[in-house]
């Protein structure tokens, strides 16, 4: 009770007393957990390194900051092989992903004891691992090259395209089902007439969205064998050719730009 | 007490909101500013506090100019000038009591508002408002827990809070229903009376205005084209201020509602809308 | 058709969906045009199915390996990267949400004047185009190998990530409600506090909690390329063609985004 009487005078405190001691007692945890690890990664750091960072950045800098333009030319190759793969994967980890969100939502799923708790765990492993360590994996497997990208790009793209389809589904409106239902309809023709142009706005802005993020994971993905820019980066980095590494950067910064600018303008056409 | 002398105000995209507009409000004068949406009705109240910036011109309160004011000495006169909004503008997520002494935010300190530790004094002022709006049994509830007649009283407070001169009110009844305007501007107008406040109240509601105030004062087109008594306003004024229409037509046609209304159910005729010519001879009278 | 059937008499009336594309010219052009693109993209990808099959054995190895994952053998190296992770989220976090939010206050054009606009707005457009790998590569670079740089990494993703969506929410409050606080003659930082946190502090929570589930799952990743935490071990055992390992290393970090997934959707629908 923030309002207490005190001598016939009305007092007002924001919180009552159990309150502001519980607020204090959640700080002083937080804090307390921060210096602990606060004080792990600094036994774990070679602080003469990090007090040498200015001087290492603006050396850095230096070396960026007159970068070889001829380069360009050698990394246009590389950065169509990095768009086609995020394409490429995105497509097909949206086309598995469709199935497997109907599957996955409880209101359309034809089986909620087998087939719908499988969908989800294929969700969320697929979720949890990210792009680069698919690929870490898949080059393993199938060797370096645009196809362990590919199929990198995809495997993550399920869960996430999976995820929020099948999340949209499950808050589609059940009265226009029913009255698709109501009219005789198969459940495939309730699923393509009731269900399907509810989702449509939320399917292709959720695919266009993953492919923006997919054109920036797949400039990464070269730093383990599996093809694109990465693989000039990781070149240029490890023989501290700094000035090749800013043309990259610049080709990144404009590639990711004209995707997000393209993805904007597709979902601003949808909705 | 506030002397507006030749104020303009251009909005950047070209439109003209007030045109030379010169208006003086003594001390504990309420006035009722009427015209139709667009005429700058709401342009120039927050020309007075300087929320819009206006073009030309020189607002006085007492004798000091608040266009020409640098910012530190704005925000000091800012809290002599009470507002109170449309709709109703608490901050949603705060608690009733936060509302209304966030109406000292122009005295107090940033540590002492951040961490709510309000003078005891401020405390008192707080409940005897509340007490006076009739929520003090709301003190901790969230603004957004409120009905729309509530919000609005905790409006008042806070802008009472700010121990003003004068109250700018925008609208204060325009998302409420008849019932509660009317308890609304009762309390507008009689707080205004027991502190000697002046007021200038925008407001479309005519005949509601004609009931509660003494002057009122007619914008068209970001120009004064009325200011006088409610009993001075007649169709000619009304025509000039919101354009042509058949005033007296409507009267006709309120009349027929007004009797049927009355026969279909009598209670329902207290809340509905009271008409303007059934104001006139209340004023008249 | 039954209809055309009923009526013979009525000149039989076609219906035909309209296209989502009305322009037949331009619909016919992006549907070669994407049929090229797929055909050169393909064709563009050169697959080695000899190396394929070679590898196909390590593959099932692999698969193997998931199903009887080794946790003993490499544990002091598991529970080291898994700490390390950890300490890592939590301290980029932190710095992350304090450097964002007077960054997202600049880069909201309702606050900020436009110079102040411009430059918070180009922080957070270098800190979003970026992938967080590429950012840990300059760290790396910057402050040597280790969670330091890794936590940096991190912390400079979390300024892009939530001081864009902080100064997006700033940008779409009530005007109303800061008019009525500006009204009552209060200073700039009163209004921040008054008028603006009540309406953006719900959310901003819910996004920090969000991030740092994100910050743990990237802090999986940086350490291949030397920034610490559990991707150092998982590029380790995965060097070394320890495939048991490598499977330990990722069922907890499976096990360890599903609970903190949970538990921030658990935080956010309880408190906010």
């Amino acid at each position: 009770m923030p309002v207490t009487q005190i001598d016939d005078r009305k007092v007002w405190q924001r919180r009552d007393r159990a309150q502001q001691l519980r607020i204090w007692l959640g700080w002083l945890v937080g804090v307390a957990l921060f210096m602990v690890c606060w004080e792990y990664i600094s036994r774990q750091t070679i602080w003469i390194f990090v007090w040498d960072a200015p001087q290492q950045a603006f050396d850095m800098a230096r070396r960026m900051s007159n970068p070889p333009w001829g380069y360009f030319d050698r990394i246009l190759w590389p950065m169509w092989d990095t768009i086609n793969m995020a394409t490429l994967g995105t497509l097909i980890g949206v086309v598995i992903a469709t199935p497997l969100a109907f599957l996955a939502a409880w209101n359309t799923t034809p089986s909620r004891f087998v087939l719908r708790p499988l969908a989800l765990g294929i969700i969320v492993t697929s979720r949890s691992i990210n792009s680069l360590i698919w690929a870490l994996l898949l080059v393993l497997i199938l060797g370096p090259g645009l196809m362990a990208g590919i199929i990198a790009i995809a495997l993550r793209s399920i869960g996430f395209v999976g995820k929020l389809l099948y999340e949209a589904i499950e808050e589609i409106d059940e009265n226009q089902v029913e009255a698709i239902r109501a009219t005789g309809a198969a459940p495939t023709q309730v699923l393509s007439y009731g269900v399907w142009p509810q989702i449509l706005p939320a399917f292709a802005g959720i695919s266009v969205y993953r492919w923006d993020i997919n054109i920036r994971e797949a400039t990464i993905l070269g730093l383990v064998g599996a093809g694109g820019i990465g693989v000039q980066l990781s070149a240029s980095v490890n023989s501290l050719a700094w000035g090749q590494v800013s043309v990259i950067f610049i080709a990144i910064l404009l590639t990711v730009v004209v995707s997000e600018w393209v993805s904007a303008k597709v979902r601003h056409a949808i909705i | 007490m506030l002397q507006i002398e030749g104020l303009t105000m251009r909005y950047p995209t070209g439109d003209l909101a007030l045109d030379n507009v010169d208006l003086t409000v003594e001390r504990g004068q309420v006035i009722a500013l009427i015209g139709p949406s667009g005429a700058g009705k709401s342009t120039l109240i927050r020309c007075v506090n300087r929320l819009v910036e206006p073009t030309a011109g020189s607002i006085r309160l007492g004798d000091i100019d608040i266009v020409r004011m640098g910012r530190t000495s704005l925000r000091r006169t800012r809290r002599r000038l009470g507002m109170i909004f449309q709709e109703y503008a608490l901050v949603e997520r705060l608690s009733v009591m936060e509302n209304v002494l966030s109406g000292r935010l122009g005295y107090v300190g940033f540590w002492r508002s951040y961490l709510r530790r309000y003078p005891q004094s401020d405390i008192d002022e707080a409940f005897r408002l509340l007490e006076r709006v009739g929520l003090d049994h709301m003190v901790d509830k969230r603004a957004d827990a409120l009905s729309g007649g509530q919000r609005q009283r905790v409006g008042i407070a806070r802008a009472l809070m700010q121990n003003p001169d004068i109250l700018l009110v925008d609208e204060p009844t325009a998302s409420l229903d008849p019932k509660t305007s009317r308890q609304i501007m009762r309390l507008i107008t009689g707080l205004c009376r027991e502190r000697g406040l002046g007021a200038i109240i925008n407001i479309h509601d005519v005949p509601l205005a004609m009931q509660f105030v003494e002057r009122i004062v007619g914008l068209r087109a970001g120009e004064i084209v009325y200011d006088g008594p409610p009993s001075g306003l007649d169709d000619a004024h009304l025509t000039e201020i919101y354009g042509e229409e058949d005033w007296s037509g409507t009267r006709a046609a309120d009349r027929e509602e007004e009797a049927d209304a009355a026969k279909a159910d009598a209670a329902l005729k207290v809340a509905a809308r009271v008409d303007l010519p059934e104001m006139k001879k209340v004023a008249a009278s | 058709m039954s209809i055309a059937a009923a009526a013979p008499q009525a000149a039989p009336r076609q219906w035909r969906k309209p296209p989502f594309i009305r322009d037949p010219r331009l619909r016919y052009a992006i549907y070669v045009g994407a049929l090229i693109y797929l055909v050169i993209g393909i064709g563009s990808v050169n697959f080695n199915w000899d190396r394929m099959v070679a590898g196909l054995d390590r593959g099932i190895a692999f698969v193997a390996a998931f199903l009887a994952p080794d946790f003993t053998t490499r544990w002091t190296d598991i529970s080291k990267g898994l700490l390390e992770s950890l300490t890592m989220t939590l301290i980029a976090t932190v710095f992350g949400v304090i450097l964002s939010i007077p960054v997202a206050l600049g880069a909201a054009r309702n606050l900020a004047p436009w110079p102040i606009y411009a430059v918070c707005r180009s922080i957070i457009a270098v800190s979003r185009a970026f992938q967080e790998v590429v950012i840990a590569i300059v760290f790396v670079a910057m402050f040597g190998f280790g969670p330091f740089a890794g936590a940096m990494t991190l912390a400079f993703a979390t300024i892009g990530f939530l001081g864009k969506l902080l100064a997006e929410d700033i940008e779409d409050i009530d005007r109303d409600q800061v008019e009525a606080i500006r009204a009552t003659g209060s200073s700039w930082f009163q209004l921040l506090n008054y008028a603006i946190q009540p309406q953006v502090a719900p959310r901003f929570i819910g996004l920090c909690v969000y991030r740092l589930d994100i910050n743990f799952r990237e802090s999986a990743v940086i350490g291949i390329v030397g920034a610490g935490g559990i991707g150092a071990t998982l590029n380790t055992a995965l060097g070394r063609y320890e495939y048991d390992s490598a499977a330990a290393i990722l069922l907890s970090i499976i096990v360890i985004v599903f609970i903190a997934e949970y538990s921030s959707g658990f935080i956010r629908r309880r408190f906010l």
